[in-house]
């Protein structure tokens, strides 16, 4: 049992004692109010207030001890300061950052296929009129110097074909390399979530020491989340997956089921 | 529908406008220009020439809606069919970008499939019309 545990059940068994206290005072001063003995009931009326501000006292005094202990919290290991200076400031470049990646990585990508997508047509154009001559030497329609042209046509394809297949897989392998943003922006996402749930619950608490000194807020931390009141002209975003709404479309064929709904 | 109609592709993020285009060219739509948001895209859509506008909406500057909107408020430009291709999928926005006299809609993340099907359709409708 730590020390705080120890102290706050003597604190509760004091209370107990200071309330049995209270009653047999009450006790007393009822009676010798009937029995009309004015001096007694003056006594007992003496004791009972004292006993109530001491109790006040001490519940005062618990507070200030608390205050204190919770603001040298807050200030002993700087985590207030140390967030607001350094670790949303820090966050805010870390995203920077992660849109800086996935904008390369997707440019790089995109610029890849752009390269390897008229190989792919040059390729796919030859074979096709291959593919005709090849048919029209089938059914003996070519003539012997037109097939000699077709047989150095295709030696010529074959060779181009095994530079433009390599310079594709180039391109592929780019691809590949390119998606390696994923594991550098996943960290640092991961570590932004980890400061928020911080930064969260550092609030909580500040609010929370806030209400036990009486500090009046609009805040209400109970189960039930306040929402904010909407800006009708915020745009919506895109749809995070587990955050989804009634107001909000599914997918395509809901927006041409509201549509076609519309007339469209 | 001609295939060497002048398209406008207008979104903030150069990689979807890439995306966009690529798509665009694989359907057989070569004539491909871009802009970057509604500001840019305007005055370039009244100097001419433009057969068909893809959008995004949420875009800093000028925002695809009322790009849509000045759109169908220029005489000259009023009957450009204006494709919207964005991520917001409120049934309010939906409606009001329909109000506003869009010819198509589609939500991203999207399909060269669903692309398709929507500028076909769109101009299916026109065809169909004239």
């Amino acid at each position: 049992m730590s020390q705080d545990d120890q102290e706050n059940l003597q604190e509760d068994s004091a209370d107990d004692s200071n309330d049995d206290r209270t009653l047999e005072l009450a006790r007393e001063y009822v009676k010798f109010l009937e029995e009309g003995n004015a001096e007694s009931a003056d006594n007992a009326l003496a004791e009972l207030t004292d006993l109530r501000e001491s109790q006040l006292f001490n519940e005062l005094g618990r507070l200030t001890r608390d205050f204190h202990e919770t603001l040298n919290s807050f200030s002993s290991d700087d985590r207030f300061a140390t967030l607001a200076q350094d670790d949303i400031p820090d966050a805010r470049e870390r995203l920077n950052y992660v849109i800086t990646k996935t904008n390369e990585a997707a440019h790089r990508t995109l610029n890849a296929v752009e390269e390897a997508l008229p190989f792919c047509d040059s390729i796919s154009d030859k074979v096709t009129k291959l593919d005709e001559d090849w048919d029209r030497f089938l059914s003996k329609e070519m003539k012997p110097q037109e097939f000699r042209d077709l047989s150095l046509e295709i030696k010529a394809f074959l060779g181009a074909s095994q530079n433009d297949l390599s310079s594709v897989k180039n391109n592929l392998n780019d691809i590949l390399m390119a998606q390696d943003f994923q594991d550098i922006t996943g960290q640092i996402i991961t570590r932004v979530i980890t400061l928020v749930t911080e930064v969260e619950s550092s609030l909580v608490e500040l609010v929370k020491l806030g209400s036990k000194l009486g500090v009046k807020s609009d805040t209400d931390l109970s189960d039930e989340q306040t929402e904010k009141p909407e800006d009708p002209n915020a745009l919506a975003g895109p749809q995070v997956p587990g955050m989804e709404s009634e107001s909000i479309v599914a997918s395509q064929d809901d927006v041409d089921d509201l549509l076609s709904s519309l007339g469209f | 529908m001609n295939k060497d109609m002048k398209i406008l592709v207008v979104d903030d993020f150069s990689t979807m406008r890439r995306i966009i285009k690529n798509l665009l060219r694989d359907l057989g739509f070569t004539n491909t220009t871009d802009a970057d948001d509604g500001q840019t895209a305007l005055p370039m859509l009244k100097s001419g020439g433009y057969d068909f506008l893809v959008t995004d909406w949420n875009m800093p500057g000028m925002t695809g809606i009322e790009l849509l909107k000045a759109v169908r408020a220029d005489p000259n430009l009023a009957s450009l069919p204006v494709l919207m291709v964005t991520a917001e999928q409120k049934k309010e926005q939906i409606v009001e970008a329909a109000q506003a006299g869009v010819n198509g809609y589609i939500v991203k993340p999207f399909t060269a499939v669903t692309l398709k099907e929507k500028i076909d359709k769109i101009f299916e409708r026109i065809d169909n019309a004239g």
